[in-house]
């Protein structure tokens, strides 16, 4: 039950770096730190005590499968993740050509 | 960059090439599959970039190569599924091609052929999304 | 096994908390690595290679991608006081203490019913697998392939693939949308 604890402190600490930070970049790593410890969360549920990978091959003796479920849910959550995080690095280059700054304050004050 | 980088991702991105491949066509037998090795793809396409500068590939000022190969290869993997849909029963995503014996290379239906397709869509999103924030960028910052 | 697991995730939430607070913004990159990495080493040891590939080219190239736009702009971050500080002040005065002391207890109250909320999942390494039960009543007859994960992708759960593909495709748009150049003249 610890390691649950864990992955939910590390989403708490992705949480404060969105919402205190004044960096955009920072802002983009808390929201990566977010995405990976929902990664974590969902592989250990599905792990099980003395089980095989999941694949049938000739050189293996009969035992329990770790779950393949989960894992092909994250599998496709890794790449959506890529995905978003190349759209905001996008957004934050428009941002630094168009005020020169990355910091969100002066990004409020100054006129387009 | 020296001569050694250059020399050595001359050498390494062929082998890292050709282990996407690999990994790609044998995703129904060992750990790996389309996603894996699209993704090893795009590495060595990006290890060459990196190492000789952007005009090594004769990379014009627009992606409109890689584009065209990556919305190709999701056009044929929307039409192989929509053909399951068209002969035999009347399912989307049914496995309609002759599966042979179990660890073979050849069998398994339409499963390595839908890994090719994924694998080589994701490699050449990977590699698209690359060059417009990395190399292209300095016509926006300009 | 969850000895082993706990020490690399006590790694990965103190590389966390140092990458939010560094001044240079190359060092907070570098401590993002430090996360990125540990995540591989525990898809490695929860017996998930497929995922521990995908997670480290990702990692890989996410990393160069951010390198390259912090390098062309202002590397520090901004040396500014976050508050009104007048002069011959103490640096731990009240606000400071009065920050720190709701973000405690707010992240206490949020531990406590997230204890609530997983008093029913099973303990760890005993998991009842009732939905994937009949996935995996012989799949390797069924589906034709040895890989279990990649018959589940491709053949129990084909339109999740092909939403991701989907999105993949979108996002390679709104890229391009983004960086666009003001049109020819």
């Amino acid at each position: 039950m610890i390691l649950y604890l864990l992955c939910f402190l590390l989403f708490l600490i992705g949480l404060y770096g969105v919402v205190t930070r004044r960096n955009v970049i920072k802002i983009v790593i808390g929201l990566v730190f977010m995405e990976f410890s929902v990664f974590l969360l969902l592989v250990l549920i599905g792990y099980v005590e003395e089980g095989h990978a999941p694949i049938v091959d000739e050189a293996m003796v009969s035992g329990p499968f770790v779950d393949p479920l989960p894992q092909a849910m994250v599998l496709t959550a890794i790449v959506i993740g890529l995905a978003a995080n190349a759209m905001l690095l996008a957004i934050a280059i428009r941002l630094y050509k168009k005020y020169g700054t990355f910091d969100i304050r002066k990004i409020n004050e100054l006129k387009g | 960059m020296s001569i050694i980088v250059k020399k050595v991702a001359q050498l390494l991105s062929g082998l890292i090439f050709m282990y996407g491949i690999y990994i790609i066509t044998h995703g129904h037998l060992t750990p790996g599959g389309g996603f894996a090795g699209g993704a090893l793809l795009a590495g060595s396409m990006i290890l060459l970039v990196l190492a000789f500068g952007s005009d090594v590939m004769g990379l014009k000022k627009r992606e409109t190569g890689s584009s065209i190969i990556e919305n190709s290869a999701i056009l044929a993997f929307l039409v192989f599924a929509a053909v399951a849909m068209l002969i035999g029963t009347s399912i989307f995503f049914h496995n309609f091609l002759p599966r042979g014996n179990l660890g073979e290379l050849i069998s398994a239906g339409v499963i390595p052929l839908y890994n090719i397709f994924v694998g080589i869509e994701v490699g050449a999103a990977l590699f698209t999304i690359f060059l417009a924030l990395v190399i292209y960028k300095e016509e926006v910052l300009k | 096994m969850e000895a082993i697991l706990t020490i690399i995730l006590i790694f990965m939430i103190l590389g966390a908390i140092y990458s939010l607070h560094a001044k240079d913004l190359l060092s907070a990159l570098v401590s993002m690595g430090i996360v990125g990495y540990g995540l591989v080493i525990c898809f490695l040891l929860l017996k998930a290679p497929d995922l521990a590939i995908v997670q480290i080219l990702v990692e890989t190239i996410t990393l160069v991608i951010m390198v390259s736009v912090v390098l062309d702009s202002t590397r520090y971050e901004l040396k500014e006081k976050p508050a009104i500080r007048h002069e011959g002040e103490p640096f731990i005065n009240s606000r400071y203490v009065g920050n720190i002391f709701i973000g405690v207890l707010v992240a206490l109250v949020l531990l406590y019913t997230y204890q609530f909320a997983i008093e029913d999942l099973t303990r760890f390494g005993e998991h009842v697998m009732r939905m994937s039960g009949t996935y995996l009543e012989d799949p390797a007859n069924q589906t034709g392939s040895a890989n279990m994960v990649t018959g589940v992708l491709f053949d129990y759960r084909g339109y999740d693939t092909l939403g991701e593909a989907t999105i993949l495709v979108t996002a390679v748009v709104g890229v391009l949308t983004v960086l666009r150049l003001k049109g020819k003249k």
